[in-house]
């Protein structure tokens, strides 16, 4: 019967699940947990901000799960998110207090505290090293040593300083706005209702957890053509944040409990625009375009803080500009799913659309005669 | 790392969110009610938003049935029966009249539904105005206008270009004679069943995060007009070849030998109970296979 494809659904799905784990099984190879944890930084980072929960083992088990699809992990990870109450909002985290590992300013050579490099493959060639086919923990440990002897020790200094961020010396200087903090409660687009137009707080969170690709792709088509951004970084700054939650209300700032650091990217790129002086001369002031997410993600970042700035002006005519466009098609589970829903049955529908298709010709033809 | 599963798979948290939707859905028959719609372990776009009603709606003493397509056995349908009932345990059923409470992807069943139950129908695109504007805000806008001349110049050109109305499953509909809805993409059929219905109509966007209604015993039209009437999927001189009800949606087949085609009701639970009732238990076997699986 032609028709057996549609039914006996139990016991297809049952095979192939079996199926799909006797693939996976007879590899007779295994990644650890661990390892995925220990060598795939930027694959656990990735996955933890396309699906906006922070837990480095579970990304990992996800990803193992996923046989390293990031689609299928990222979906793991959202689905079990799902089931997590939300017990506390964390209190703001200010980035000035970043621990900096690496911080880059491209609008500036000169910039207070200076510029840290830190580990980037940025200056890399992109030459397969062939010498990694045979590597060995033991190699490895020989090289690191080579290194720390070939290292001057610095000199330890008791306090923590912090670096400035580069856009306050601009903005002492009147070539930034000064806005006043908003301190509101950000809208939890997990939880409430997204409608447009939507608050910055909400399309912040749209964006950092947008598939890393989409999210790139549509900032470089703004930075190209649509919309032609071209901002400079002001500063890209990586490292940990300490994160802290007050438990019961009204408690005072001192009384919140630290719960532990979090490594996120963060960009502020400088996008000069015209505005009407008081005069009605054109002036030029800049803005900022606002980009952040957990883990290193630079690329990713970056493009957030272009498409931020863009979605603050809604009336130019590009699609980037649009929040609804934007914003609508960057998720990885929302755009990966309604794509792959194309493979169930549309048997039901596809009959209707025969049978409007039919009527159509039969009163041409009727119409003709 | 162990992980403790809830009742129907959300943290209550969740579960209100949507009740609470849901009941603004149901007090405004036919409106759009945006909520934060949850990732659930299915795909965005495979009936997320009617999983995220099942899961929120359902009780320990609830019955299930899936259907999609017509189908109690196709495999999505089995994949989220399967889904709801490991984490809630409740009982499953194919019979339609057996149910409390039915997810179904495009099809309301030929068995008419009682006030004892619900229907949750799972929707891809929940804005019936989509085609004619593709911004949210502004269709926000034209529903709370009761503007909807573009919902009817879209079928008054598809007279003017073909000569008849063109829509295929998902014929817009007036709720309540208030909103214009999309139905879901249930075939134009279907629509007459939702009309002054006894159960309770949810629809669930999960991608689209929206949820709507259609309350018992409300008004629904699907759009038309006085000299282009609305027409139904035209099945007159076919027959089921198994239960030989003319008067069911019926799945168009291509016998393998003949090629010629051949019909059989869509709706595989509503012909086997008429299978049932009307032939012996020993004679019917053979067909009843037909509908289940080889």
């Amino acid at each position: 019967m032609a028709y057996v494809a549609v039914k006996g659904g139990t016991e297809a799905i049952e095979a192939s699940l079996h199926q799909l784990q006797v693939e996976k099984l007879s590899s007779e190879h295994m990644m650890e947990v661990e390892t995925i944890m220990a060598t795939m930084q930027p694959l656990v980072d990735q996955v933890m901000s396309e699906s906006s929960l922070y837990n480095r083992y579970l990304a990992a088990l996800a990803i193992k799960q996923a046989g390293g699809s990031m689609e299928e992990a990222v979906f793991l990870l959202r689905a079990h998110r799902s089931t997590m109450p939300r017990l506390y909002t964390s209190m703001i985290v200010e980035t000035e207090n970043m621990f900096v590992e690496r911080r880059i300013s491209a609008s500036f050579k000169d910039i207070i505290g200076g510029q840290v490099l830190g580990a980037t493959p940025d200056y890399a060639h992109r030459l397969i090293d062939f010498s990694l086919a045979n590597d060995s923990i033991e190699t490895n440990r020989e090289k690191i040593a080579q290194f720390a002897a070939s290292i001057e020790k610095a000199e330890e200094i008791d306090e923590i300083v912090h670096f400035p961020k580069v856009v306050e010396t601009l903005r002492a200087e009147g070539l930034f706005p000064k806005y006043e903090k908003n301190n509101e409660d950000p809208h939890d687009i997990t939880k409430e209702t997204v409608t447009f137009p939507i608050d910055r707080s909400a399309r912040l969170q749209m964006l950092t957890r947008g598939m890393t690709s989409a999210v790139t792709a549509l900032g470089y088509a703004s930075l190209r053509g649509y919309g032609a951004v071209h901002p400079t970084v002001g500063e890209l700054r990586y490292g940990q944040v300490p994160i802290h939650i007050q438990t019961k209300q009204g408690e005072s700032d001192e009384d919140a409990h630290y719960i532990g650091e979090i490594p996120i990217t963060e960009v502020e790129s400088f996008v000069p625009i015209s505005i009407e002086g008081e005069d009605g001369e054109e002036d030029l002031e800049f803005e900022i375009g606002y980009g952040a997410c957990f883990g290193r993600n630079e690329t990713k970042t970056i493009a957030m803080s272009i498409l931020d700035q863009c979605l603050e002006h809604p009336d130019r005519p590009f699609p980037t500009h649009d929040e609804e466009f934007v914003l609508l098609h960057i998720d990885a589970v929302e755009s990966t799913g309604f794509i792959s829903h194309l493979k169930l049955p549309h048997y039901v529908t596809f009959q209707s659309k025969l049978d409007a298709v039919r009527n159509v010709k039969k009163e041409r033809s009727t119409n003709d005669a | 790392m162990m992980h403790e599963e809830n009742f129907a798979y959300f943290d209550e948290g969740a579960k209100k969110e949507i009740r609470r939707a849901t009941l603004k859905a149901v007090a405004i028959p036919g409106y759009q009610v945006p909520f934060a719609s949850r990732e659930v372990p299915i795909g965005r776009g495979w009936g997320t938003g009617g999983l995220q009603l099942t899961l929120s709606l359902i009780g320990k003493g609830d019955v299930l049935k899936v259907i999609d397509q017509g189908a109690d056995e196709s495999v999505n349908a089995v994949s989220i029966k399967k889904f709801v009932q490991k984490t809630t345990n409740v009982s499953c059923t194919e019979e339609t009249s057996e149910a409390t409470l039915i997810q179904s992807r495009h099809r309301i069943p030929e068995t008419p539904l009682t006030k004892e139950q619900i229907i949750v129908l799972q929707v891809p695109k929940p804005e019936p105005l989509r085609d004619i504007e593709k911004s949210e805000r502004k269709t926000k806008a034209l529903h709370a206008e009761e503007e909807y001349s573009g919902a009817w110049l879209k079928l008054f050109e598809q007279i003017m270009m073909h000569g008849s109305m063109t829509t295929d499953a998902d014929h817009p509909v007036l709720v309540n004679g208030r909103y214009v809805m999309a139905p879901s993409p249930i075939p134009r059929f279907d629509n007459e069943k939702m009309n002054q219905s006894e159960a309770l109509i949810l629809l669930g966007a999960g991608r689209e995060k929206k949820i709507y209604a259609v309350p018992p015993y409300t008004e629904v039209e699907s759009l038309a007009f006085d000299d282009y009437t609305f027409r139904v999927e035209d099945f007159s001189g076919k027959s089921c070849h198994l239960c030989g009800s003319t008067n069911t949606f019926l799945d168009e087949l291509i016998e393998e030998e003949t090629k010629k085609p051949y019909y059989q009701c869509n709706d595989t639970s509503y012909c086997i109970s008429l299978l049932n009732e009307q032939e012996q238990i020993d004679t019917i076997a053979e067909k009843k296979k037909v509908l289940k699986h080889v």
